[in-house]
């Protein structure tokens, strides 16, 4: 103990910032929120008002819950492609059936469809062992095949978005944006999952090694198939959240959020080869990706410089992170 | 011994579902023939270019989510130049946009390098830049093509020994296809550099310490993959007439395309005429789902579902060659 304090008290001082930094990586990626939402204010002065502050997170929590899948299957070394899918099918059918029976039923039927990709995505990637890349592209193939046909059999009958959703996804009461509600419990939950559970422990080993822990007794398959059914909820609960926000259902509602929202998780430290990652990082990264949008359009450059202007803080951001928390 | 076998018994497989696939069209519709074969090759092209951009890369252990956005913007760059401009123009265009794409893949290489970043990530950033880019260069759909250009994949290959029925079995757009893939791949994976590819795809550290340059290989590799997607940009210039600066959906299909034609996700296996023949089955089982009169909705559910269904058969027979 005290050989460590003197050497790290012996040590220059940009050492000790950067081991400072690869011990808390929180600190570096909330310093650099902090200075987007600083530089946000000099570009734009005043813009820095609570109303602001609650539109950001209200947009930022359907992110953050994609984020969340990307984090949990990330942790095994695998990938979601399909939450867009399962998430726009979800929002989808919750507007349609919203017309017709009751808002719950409504929600229930919803979140069907996300538990059977979750299913096929968990019965590919644990026991056939597809590369989750694939797999899930596939299947969020096949659902979106299978809504444009449900939408034209519901064509018809309109859409009402219920209004517990409206009320989720775009009220604010008292400064604070109502999908606090739902995101809370749920970033919590998540939380708990990763850092109290076995489950949790579970995923950590696998994507450190996967062969070790299967020879240790785990069943690969059933914690694969969990966590790929688990996902896909997240993403159901997202589109039912999502929708409650955008109020116009389409069929690539959440399809632009999914590479964003791979970033996000990756920006917050998640490693995509697998055992390292907490979904704490992920919602700072989320936070992040929101406020420099905001920024991009805020600077009003075109549509086309804002993308290279994206992509290139990106890879910025995750090259120097890594730099920081690899330096041990 | 066996591996070869495998790997030639996969692209025999390939070859008899086409077969079949050809021949239900030919029971649904009778008429369907030489003619509609044309218009499936000049359809499949950009397709085969960005599988091809992705066989190589995936063939060096990575994966290039850039692929459609590449293709893109060069072929808005394309468009752009020679709208307007003289059939000799053209002439430089071509070789100006093959250079861009073979240096644009070579900064996603460098990139992954240098940074240390995952490729995976790497080329989810270089996608969002190359679409701004092509939406800087072109904001709507527009520009132009040269008239010889174009003429380059309609019609068939005049082949003067033959009657005009076997000719018409010999559209130019699969005749350029061969030509340019044939041209690039062959002598490169003849090469010291094509080894180096597959050995870097097949197991880096070992690769490392048997004297394999790592990072040039791996920037190579990333380069040709751009020089096949500014082909597949040229070939979207060349079958629209125009460029769009929004990317079509030929991310998915590479990826699809590139694992039905056994070439294993992770590198080292494969070559690049399974992923192409891939391309044409994937596109013919389109082609006679339309002619059964299906929804085209359906469709996509169908093709979605033999990519998963293909997959899965394929992880299921290597789970069962190779003692866990």
């Amino acid at each position: 103990m005290t050989t460590s304090t003197i050497a790290s008290q012996q040590a220059p001082l940009g050492r000790r910032v950067k081991r400072f930094m690869s011990d808390y990586p929180l600190v570096p990626l909330l310093a650099l929120l902090i200075v987007l939402v600083v530089a946000l204010n000099i570009i734009q002065p005043g813009i820095l008002n609570q109303r602001w502050v609650a539109n950001t997170v209200k947009f930022a929590i359907p992110l953050a819950l994609l984020a969340g899948c990307q984090t949990m299957t990330m942790l095994t070394g695998g990938i979601d492609l399909s939450v867009g899918t399962a998430a726009t099918m979800a929002a989808f059918i919750v507007a349609t059936q919203g017309a017709i029976h009751d808002p719950a039923t409504a929600m229930a039927l919803a979140l069907v469809p996300a538990l059977f990709i979750g299913f096929a995505n968990g019965i590919g990637v644990g026991v056939f062992r597809v590369h989750p890349l694939i797999m899930t592209l596939g299947t969020s193939l096949i659902g979106i095949g299978c809504l444009q046909v449900y939408q034209r059999t519901v064509i018809a009958s309109g859409a009402k978005v219920p209004d517990f959703l409206i009320w989720l996804g775009t009220g604010v009461t008292g400064g604070f944006p109502n999908a606090l509600l739902l995101f809370v419990p749920v970033a919590a939950l998540l939380i708990f999952i990763q850092r109290r559970t076995g489950f949790g422990r579970l995923l950590y080993a696998i994507g450190d090694n996967e062969r070790a822990t299967r020879l240790s007794g785990v069943k690969y398959w059933q914690v694969i198939l969990a966590l790929y059914m688990f996902s896909s909820l997240l993403a159901g609960v997202m589109g039912l959240l999502y929708i409650g926000l955008i109020k116009a259902p389409s069929l690539s509602l959440a399809e632009p959020l999914v590479l964003t929202s791979v970033a996000a998780a990756v920006i917050g430290g998640t490693s995509i080869f697998g055992g390292r990652g907490s979904y704490t990082g992920t919602i700072v990264g989320a936070l992040i990706l929101q406020v420099m949008i905001t920024l991009l359009t805020v600077l009003q450059m075109p549509e086309g410089a804002r993308r290279i202007l994206f992509g290139a803080i990106i890879l910025t951001v995750t090259a120097a992170y890594l730099r920081i928390i690899e330096d041990r | 011994m066996m591996r070869h076998l495998r790997q030639q018994g996969w692209i025999a497989g390939l070859v008899v579902l086409f077969v079949l696939l050809f021949i239900s069209a030919k029971l649904i519709q009778p008429s369907y023939g030489a003619g509609d074969f044309g218009s499936l090759a000049r359809a499949a092209l950009p397709f085969a270019f960005a599988v091809a951009a992705q066989t190589v890369v995936v063939i060096a252990g990575g994966i290039d989510l850039s692929v459609a956005a590449m293709m893109a913007v060069t072929s808005v760059t394309a468009a752009a130049l020679m709208a307007g401009a003289s059939p000799e123009f053209a002439l430089l265009v071509v070789p100006f946009v093959l250079l861009m794409g073979f240096s644009l893949g070579a900064l996603n290489g460098i990139l992954i390098v240098v940074t240390r970043v995952p490729d995976i990530v790497v080329t989810l950033a270089t996608l969002f830049m190359l679409q701004g880019a092509a939406l800087l260069i072109l904001p709507a759909p527009g520009g132009g093509s040269a008239e010889w250009l174009r003429s380059l994949i309609v019609g068939t290959v005049p082949l003067p020994a033959l009657p005009d029925n076997v000719t018409a079995w010999f559209p130019k757009a699969l005749l350029l296809l061969v030509v340019l893939l044939g041209i690039v791949w062959i002598p490169l994976k003849r090469s010291r550099l094509g080894l180096s590819i597959y050995a870097i795809g097949s197991n880096e550290l070992a690769a490392f310490r048997s004297g394999v340059p790592v990072a040039r290989t791996k920037i190579l590799a990333y380069a040709f993959g751009g020089l096949f997607g500014a082909m597949g940009g040229l070939a979207l210039t060349m079958s629209t007439g125009i460029g769009a600066p929004i990317p079509g959906p030929y991310l998915m299909a590479s990826v699809a395309a590139v694992v039905l034609g056994g070439v294993v996700l992770g590198g080292g296996k494969g070559g690049l005429l399974g992923p192409i023949i891939a391309v044409f089955v994937l596109r013919l089982a389109r082609t006679v789902l339309t002619l059964l009169a299906i929804d085209p909705n359906v469709t996509a559910i169908v093709e979605g579902t033999i990519l998963v269904a293909v997959v899965m058969f394929g992880a299921f027979i290597a789970l069962r060659s190779r003692p866990a």
